[in-house]
Order: structure tokens, then C-alpha cells, then sequence
């Protein structure tokens, strides 16, 4: 396979079916503390040209999942310790860090929340556009470098991509070194895209502006998009489907108009309930008591059983299974098929 | 990673239905094993810690308990016994004598006492001249900053062990003369790190705060900047102990330090320097006391930088 | 509404630029913030709406006193702020308290959350120890703690019970106006909506008035009564908050809206009109700031815009709406 950023030579899998496939993932950190299980038996799938929006608060392990996706959890404490990661039929947990190497970058990438770290401050936008196809291939010439980095620039809509080469990152603002990141994470046309809140650094009119160009890069790609981010805003602005966690698992998953409209997860229904919203004025917010538990010492039933209000006592003892509600949607809650958050 | 022959694993069970495959015992297995150099810095040197209370603290309190003989004279009939286990040695001198049949292993517990007097006068005297320095300049900027960070930059530049000599020369070797000459060289690194580290402080959200609540810089500076540095000038202070020990035995050796007859190991390598061929022990045992101990204070210290540091305190 | 509680005018922050890396001359000025006035009524929330960079949060720091206006004034209960001393400034101190957005950077990390609850009374006032005691203990229920928690320490709290600590601290001295920088912005999502009720219900309960500073119009229409739109260092409209949200009139205050995330998937998204991102604030455009991203750019736009009443209580910084348009 030879990846070429202006032909898109990487097999393109048509739309919809599925690209990246995680079957119980299971994500822990190993502190002084005790064990942490911040990513504790997930699975999800990604299809071609589709965007899932993982959704989920601080400590909820979406961000650790989208680490162990690319096998960069931060060493030595996080280990993933069981699971699989299936992209293009291959498990990339069974790679070679070796293999790795050649899988990151080109099949799967990753876009961060701060483009301010994404970016080595001494190197230009062009050394480091290049250092990213150079890592695939080795012995292109600087012209063809050069010129695959200017295509990569256009992709993602950079204006005068030959003056930007030269740029310094402090010489950008935040949307367009953001835009230089999704360059270098598109540069091979790769078939994944992680992007972990990368729009939680940028200004309100930036965005929105950014998260159309991922829906934009995904028209003309196909690329399969898992975007992770704890704003239900930005679900509603580019997700197709939507996974939800809480404390380590996928509690709801099912295609967005879904979620919104009819949550089957009491947690996903608060969450939803407790945004503030600019189109009109709430009398008062719906807000979720207590804080999520500690990943070191996790409960043996549900995990949100102690700020929920329709909790009952089989909640407590015995951890629901996914619930399939429809063929796509599906909730782990001992009281998703009757929802009595629904009767209002 | 488990490097497991993967038979291409061609239909794979979509949703959520699929049973684990692969699946490592989490709970069995524990991180994976790490190169030395890394664990290194998460586990307590307890080598070094040994070292430290066994070569320095403990000699230095209790010197005239451990030993039976007198450190200052010797008894000439006692002249260059080799250590005990050598021939010729004697275990009433277990590492030998000196030309002047003073007891070695004597001499370098009350060495220690003049190693542990001079690092910790000369630390607390740089470690408060510096500290209130780089707290002013680091708060107040302007005028103050510019004329502390010169003084800084200047006394980090002077040559110690010229200075010593000058001032030696001057006024001649003492106990005070040693220990001012080397303050001077070392407040200069405390004011510059705690300069730097007020001025990060000063910019953080709980200065303003308390800017906000009204307290006065004094109030600020004790209280919320000074407790927020205390970390990092415990360890350089930790750190300087090893440098205090090396520059004291250095100006020793060279006789602009402690003046004879008083153990410095400095000065007891020095006396050692003419004989190192036929009785070499005189300056081998306290030169590897100077470097048993400073090698494991610098081990501590960054062990403890480690420790104190809130990141790696920090939960999850 | 009678005379406010704190007026601000003509407030002006410029900061210096140099030439090189190590404080060669100066070669110009930054106008963070340039010409900004507005009022806060007794009891009432006004919020400084903007952008990263518009100078909403320098705003704050002058109003707080932790920055001397390069021009301009503030004035609390007609007093000027900045010219405050002794107990005129002790004064000043018990009657503005301020929550920052990093409930991770704003405590003291330490000092137990006791002595930082107390810190604005004890610095300014001669209290006795055990009425302290008892006030820290009365703060941190209102704020829906224990007062136990006030002998741990502030790391031991999460990050929603950290910024109801820093509110305790705010309101201990019974402050009558409180600045908050971003107070939820931080937060995740589910204690954003505790945080939030908690801060209506206390200037329901206690009458103090909030300058709230902030980019998501969200929280502020939640929170906010009246609204000042920032756009790199100029106050472009202000209004009431239904005037604002309703019937927003500057290009600018539109573009915001635009860019906002929709509410649901089926939100009709508009086109976004705004182009492009601020330029440097070294080098601000001439005239109306936001002439190099305006749908509706014009010739005359070089100019500085005139400020218009274009409703009762609602001005607009545009040339889209000249002066004398209708009848006051």
C-alpha cells in the first residue's frame, strides 16, 4: 500500500461499512494508589464515512480509549490489558511497535484538544508537513515533499499554503494551526481519524468553522471520524452516532437524532437536560448530583446507581448489559426498555 | 503487548455482542516490567539513604561516642599502620593511621561533624539570603529584579575557589572564613530559583485571588508564594549539601579551608597526597567518603524531586 | 433604575510593545482594551461577552483593581477605585471579591480551604477567631459544603466543589459585586448546571450583582441580565439580554450567534458569514475593528463607527446603523 496524499491511493472502504472495530477494550493505570480502570471493557465500532462522537465527562476514559486506539497511553502506568482493535482486519494490538509505526500516521491518525503542543515550536509548518510523509517514505526528493505538503495544506483550506510553509506555529492563531495538525493527520488519507476535543482550544467563531471542514476532509475522503469531546454542542453539530461513557464503559450508543430525542440511558437524559441553552432562557437547570465514582474502586452494579433518581435495587448488585432497544441503538441500564425519564 | 501469531482474524462480530478474544488476565498481570533506569526514579533510594545517615548524619552527632581515640593527636609509636585487614594492621585501627599515628576511621567521623556544620550553616544562611532575594525580585519585578538578577549573575560567575583564596590569603583560614566564602558562592542559586518559581507563582490564579481579597505582599509572599516554592528549594538544598561537602574539601585540600590539625576529609586527602604511593589509605578512605556521600545525596535529592513533585502525586 | 452600583467609563488599557527580545524601545502599543465603558445595576448581572483576545478579562482585572487603567475610570458607589487607600481601600476589597475560571489554579494549594475561605475577612478586618471560624462554616453550607471540608485541603475536592469553595471565599465578606472570569467554564458539563443554579441562587438570596466574563452564550443567557458584546478591545452593542439574544443587530454579535453549536442535530445550521480569524492586535484594522471579517463591510467602515440607541437601552457600534436613524 502506498499512501499518496493527492491520489488517495489507500483502499477506500465504502461508506458505511465498518473501518475499525474495538471489542472490549480494557484500559488501566497502574499507580501507587491501585489500579485505575479508566478504560474498562468498551466496545464500538467505527464505519467508513461516518463520525462517532464519543461523549463523556473528565475521568469518563474517553480520552485514555482514544490513546490506546493509536497504542500511545502514556508509559509506564496505563497498559491496555485486554481487548482488540480491528483495523483493516489486522488487530493492532498484536502489531509490533515496529508495525505500529507504519500503521499510525497512515491508516489511523489523531488530532489533540491543544494545537499549541501538537506543534514543535522551532520547526516550520513545511519541516514538520514533511517530517510526516518522510516517516512513510524515506527517500522522496524535497520537491516532491514540497509539493505533497502543499496539497496536504489545501485539503484542509490553509490559504497561500506555499507562503504558510515557512510559518513558524507562533506565528498562526489557533484555528489555522489547528488546521496545519488535520493537515499532517490527513496527509496519507488515512482511513481512521481520532480527534480528541479539537475544537475545546479554539474560539467560538473558530469552532465552528473547524468542525465543518472535518465534515468537509470526510466528503471528499470518506474518512471514519471518532470524534471525542465532552459537548453535547458539537455532537449535535457533526456526529452521525454517538457513544456515550461513563466511568469507563459505553452506556448508550445509537445514531444522533436518536440519543436526543429519545435517550434510553438515565445518565445520557441528564447530561442532555443539564446544558444551558442560548435559544432560550431555562427557568432553572436540571443538574446531576454528586460526582462520578473513583475509577480505583468501582461499584459492582451500575456505575451511576448513586446519582440516579430511577435507580432500583437490582442496580446496585449487577451490572446491566447493552440492552439492544433497535438495531443500532443500544443502552446498559436495567431500565432502558421502559425509560421512565421519558414520562414527563 | 502480547506478540500472539494473529490468525487473520477475517469476520469479526460486530456490536456488542462478541465474547473477548483476546484477553490477558488483567488483574494477574502487572505493568509491564520497566528498564532499571526507569523504576529507578519511583522507589526510595534506600542505598543512599544508608549511606547518608551512616557515613554523615549519625558520625557527626555522635562522634565522641563511636570512637576511642583523639581525632588531634596521634601517638607517633601508631605512625602509618595499614587498615586491619591488610598485614601489619591492627583492629584498634581498623582503616589505619596517618603519618602522625592518628586514627583514620577517627578522623573521618569527626570529618563528617566538620562536613555536616559547614553544608548546613552555609545552606541555611544561602538558602534564606537567597530565598528572601529571589522572592523580592520575583514579586516586585521593576528596579528590584533588574539589581537582584545582576547580583545573581555576577556571584553565579565567581570562581569559588579563587574567592576563597583571596579572602584566605586576606584574612587567613577559619572555620567563619570558610563557611561566609562559601555561602557567597551559593545563595546565588537559591535566589535564582526562587525567583524564577515566584514569578510563575505570582502569575497563577490563587495570587491574584488573594491580590483580590486584599492581602499586601507580605501576606502574599509567606503565604501563598513561599509554602508553593518550599518543594523545590528542599530539594536544591538537598542537592547543595553534595556541592557544600566537594567545595569544602576542595578549598581544604588546597589549604584555604579548614586550617590543620581538624579532620576535613579535604584536608586529610591533602595529607595524604605525598604518601599515596606507600600508604595510600591515608587519602583513599576519606575520598571515598566524600564520594559515597555526595554521590548518594544527589541520588536523594533527585529522588525527592521527584517525590515532592505534585504531578507525579497527582491521582489517575 | 437609579444611579448603578459600579460604572465604568472610558476605560482604556495599552500595553507596551518592544522592539527585540530583550527589552529594546518601545515601538508601539497594544490597545487591549480601548474606550470600554458600561455600568453594573445593584443586584443585577451584566456580562462581558467575547472572543480569546478582546480584552474582557483585562476589563475585569482594572475593575478589580489589579490593573491601573491606562485611561478611564472606574467607580464604585462614586468613588473612584483606583484612587482608594487605606481603609477607603479595605472598604473597596470587602465590597468586590472575584471567582476565576481554573478551580484547579485558584486555591491556594497549601492552605487548608478554612484559611482560604477566611483570607478576604481576616486580611481586612479585626475578627475574632472563633466568629471566623463560625462564618467560614455558614459560607460553606450556602455553598452546599460541609463545613468540616474546611479543614481538608483543596486537593482533596473535585473540580465543581473546588469552585464552590473559591465562591465561599468570594462571598464571605458579603461582597456587592462579584466578578466572575469564566466561572463554569472549566467544569465538566453536569456540575456547569450546579455551579450555575448556585450562582442565581445566591444573588437571589444575598442581592449581589455579578460581572459575569464570558465566551458561551449559553451561560449567559442563563445567567446574565444585561449583555456587552467585546470584539477586540471595543465594546460593539450592548442591551438587555433578551434584546441581545432576540434581536441581535451587529454583524459581529450575529456572526457569535451563528457560530454557536446547535441544541439539536435537527437545528438548522446557518451559514457561517464570519470569514477568516482576528487579525493581530499589534496591527488592528482602522476604524471599525471588524471591517476585515464583516459580511456587510463598507467604504465608510475605515472610520470609527458611531455608537447608535437603536432600541431603549440597546446600542450598536455600527455604520449599518448611523446615528439619529429614528427618534430616540
Amino acid at each position: 500500500m502506498t499512501g499518496h496524499p493527492a491520489t488517495g491511493m489507500n483502499g477506500q472502504v465504502p461508506k458505511g461499512s465498518p473501518v475499525l472495530e474495538v471489542t472490549n477494550l480494557r484500559t488501566y493505570l497502574y499507580t501507587r494508589w491501585g489500579v485505575t480502570k479508566a478504560v474498562d471493557g468498551v466496545t464500538l465500532q467505527l464505519n467508513a464515512g461516518e463520525t462517532l462522537g464519543v461523549v463523556g465527562e473528565s475521568g469518563s476514559g474517553k480520552s485514555m480509549l482514544a490513546l490506546s486506539l493509536v497504542r500511545l497511553t502514556p508509559e509506564p502506568a496505563a497498559r491496555i490489558v485486554g481487548g482488540k482493535v480491528v483495523l483493516n482486519g489486522r488487530d493492532l494490538l498484536s502489531l509490533s511497535d515496529r508495525q505500529m509505526r507504519g500503521v499510525r500516521g497512515r491508516e489511523i491518525s489523531m488530532i489533540l484538544q491543544d494545537p499549541q503542543q501538537s506543534l514543535n515550536p522551532v520547526f516550520t509548518v513545511g519541516n514538520q508537513i514533511e517530517e510526516a510523509i518522510r516517516v512513510h517514505d524515506r527517500d522522496i526528493g524535497h520537491a516532491e515533499a514540497r509539493d505533497r505538503s502543499i496539497a496536504s495544506l489545501k485539503t484542509v483550506r490553509v490559504p497561500a499554503p506555499e507562503r504558510r510553509l515557512s510559518s513558524f506555529p507562533h506565528q498562526l492563531s489557533g484555528g489555522m494551526k489547528q488546521r496545519i495538525v488535520g493537515a499532517i493527520a490527513m496527509a496519507y488519507r488515512p482511513q481512521v481519524l481520532i480527534a480528541d476535543e479539537p475544537t475545546t482550544a479554539l474560539d467560538v467563531t473558530i469552532q465552528a468553522q473547524f468542525l465543518r471542514l472535518l465534515k468537509d476532509l470526510q466528503q471528499r475522503t470518506g474518512v471514519g471520524i471518532m470524534l471525542i469531546t465532552h459537548d453535547f454542542g458539537v455532537v449535535a453539530e457533526a456526529c452521525d452516532r454517538v457513544a456515550v461513557m461513563y466511568a469507563g464503559r459505553v452506556v448508550e450508543q445509537g445514531p444522533v437524532e436518536e440519543i436526543f430525542d429519545r435517550p434510553q440511558h438515565p445518565y445520557t437524559r441528564a447530561l442532555l437536560d443539564s446544558r444551558p441553552r442560548a435559544d432560550l432562557r431555562a427557568s432553572r437547570l436540571k443538574s446531576i448530583d454528586g460526582s462520578p465514582p473513583s475509577l480505583n474502586n468501582l461499584p459492582v452494579g451500575c456505575r451511576f446507581v448513586d446519582r440516579c433518581t430511577f435507580a432500583i435495587d437490582r442496580c446496585s448488585v449487577e451490572y446491566p448489559p447493552a440492552f439492544q432497544l433497535n438495531e443500532v441503538h443500544s443502552a446498559a441500564c436495567w431500565r432502558a426498555k421502559e425509560a421512565p425519564w421519558e414520562t414527563r | 503487548m502480547s506478540v500472539r501469531d494473529s490468525a487473520p482474524p477475517a469476520a469479526t462480530d460486530p456490536g456488542n455482542a462478541g465474547p473477548p478474544i483476546t484477553d490477558l488476565e488483567p488483574d494477574l498481570v502487572a505493568p509491564r516490567r520497566k528498564s532499571w533506569w526507569r523504576r529507578r526514579s519511583n522507589r526510595v533510594p534506600w542505598l543512599s539513604i544508608f549511606i547518608v545517615v551512616f557515613v554523615l548524619l549519625l558520625p557527626a552527632l555522635l562522634a565522641n561516642l563511636i570512637t576511642v581515640h583523639d581525632p588531634l593527636r596521634g601517638v607517633l609509636g601508631d605512625r602509618l599502620i595499614p587498615p586491619a585487614w591488610l598485614e601489619g594492621g591492627t583492629w584498634s585501627h581498623p582503616l589505619g593511621t596517618d603519618k602522625l599515628g592518628r586514627d583514620i576511621l577517627t578522623r573521618i567521623i569527626y570529618g563528617a561533624r566538620i562536613s555536616l556544620t559547614v553544608s548546613s550553616l552555609t545552606i541555611l544562611i544561602g538558602a534564606v539570603v537567597g530565598s528572601t532575594l529571589g522572592l523580592l525580585a520575583g514579586y516586585f519585578g521593576g528596579w528590584i529584579d533588574r539589581v537582584i538578577s545582576w547580583m545573581i549573575d555576577t556571584f553565579l560567575s565567581l570562581p569559588a575557589v579563587l574567592l576563597a583564596l583571596v579572602v584566605v590569603s586576606v584574612i587567613g583560614p577559619s572555620f567563619v572564613t570558610i563557611v561566609v566564602v562559601i555561602a557567597i558562592t551559593i545563595w546565588a542559586s537559591f535566589a535564582r530559583l526562587v525567583r524564577g518559581e515566584t514569578l510563575s507563582v505570582r502569575e497563577t490564579e490563587y495570587v491574584a485571588k488573594a491580590r483580590v481579597a486584599g492581602a499586601g505582599a507580605g501576606r502574599i509572599l509567606l503565604r501563598h508564594v513561599l509554602p508553593n516554592v518550599a518543594n523545590t528549594l528542599i530539594v536544591l538544598a538537598t542537592l547543595q549539601v553534595g556541592v557544600v561537602i566537594l567545595e569544602e574539601s576542595s578549598l581544604s585540600f588546597i589549604g584555604a579551608g579548614i586550617p590543620r590539625p581538624n579532620p576535613s576529609w579535604g584536608v586529610m586527602v591533602a595529607d595524604g597526597r605525598d604518601q599515596i604511593l606507600t600508604a595510600w589509605w591515608i587519602s583513599f578512605f576519606p575520598g571515598l567518603a566524600i564520594l559515597l556521600v555526595v554521590l548518594s545525596l544527589n541520588i536523594f535529592g533527585d529522588w525527592l524531586r521527584d517525590f515532592l513533585d505534585p504531578k507525579m502525586r497527582q491521582r489517575g | 433604575m437609579g444611579d448603578p452600583l459600579m460604572v465604568a467609563s472610558g476605560l482604556s488599557m495599552h500595553f507596551p510593545v518592544s522592539s527585540g527580545r530583550y527589552g529594546g524601545r518601545t515601538i508601539g502599543h497594544v490597545r487591549a482594551v480601548d474606550d470600554v465603558s458600561f455600568s453594573i445595576d445593584r443586584g443585577k448581572t451584566l456580562a462581558l461577552v467575547g472572543e480569546s483576545g478582546c480584552g474582557k478579562t483585562t476589563t475585569a482585572r482594572m475593575v478589580l483593581r489589579l490593573r491601573k487603567p491606562t485611561e478611564g475610570t472606574v467607580h464604585l458607589d462614586n468613588r473612584n477605585v483606583h484612587e482608594l487607600s487605606g481603609s477607603d481601600l479595605k472598604w473597596f476589597r470587602m465590597s468586590v471579591q472575584a471567582v476565576f475560571q481554573d478551580p484547579w489554579a485558584s486555591l491556594s494549594p497549601r492552605m487548608r480551604v478554612r484559611d482560604i475561605v477566611a483570607e478576604p475577612l481576616v486580611v481586612n478586618r479585626n475578627i475574632p477567631r472563633s466568629e471566623v471560624h463560625d462564618r467560614v462554616g455558614v459560607m460553606l453550607q450556602k455553598v452546599g459544603m460541609e463545613s468540616w471540608h474546611g479543614d481538608l485541603f483543596p486537593h482533596e475536592f473535585s473540580g465543581g466543589q473546588r469552585q464552590r469553595i473559591a465562591l465561599a471565599s468570594a462571598l464571605i465578606t458579603e461582597p456587592r459585586l462579584l466578578v466572575l472570569d469564566e466561572p463554569v467554564s472549566a467544569l465538566d458539563v453536569s456540575v456547569q448546571a450546579q455551579v450555575m443554579n448556585l450562582l442565581r441562587d445566591i444573588q437571589t438570596d444575598l442581592g449581589t450583582a455579578f460581572l459575569l466574563i464570558s465566551h458561551d452564550l449559553a451561560t449567559v443567557r442563563y445567567v446574565a441580565d444585561h449583555v456587552a458584546i467585546m470584539y477586540m478591545g471595543r465594546i460593539v452593542e450592548t442591551g438587555a439580554v433578551e434584546q441581545i439574544f432576540e434581536a441581535p443587530r451587529h454583524p459581529y454579535t450575529k456572526g457569535l450567534f451563528d457560530s454557536a453549536l446547535p441544541v439539536h442535530p435537527r437545528q438548522r445550521r446557518p451559514e457561517l458569514e464570519i470569514k477568516g480569524e482576528m487579525p493581530s492586535p499589534l496591527d488592528p484594522p482602522s476604524g471599525c475593528r471588524f471591517r476585515t471579517r464583516c459580511p456587510h463591510v463598507m467604504e465608510v467602515c475605515d472610520q470609527v463607527p458611531p455608537t447608535t440607541e437603536v432600541e431603549a437601552g440597546h446600542n450598536v457600534s455600527c455604520h449599518l446603523f448611523p446615528t439619529r436613524i429614528g427618534t430616540g
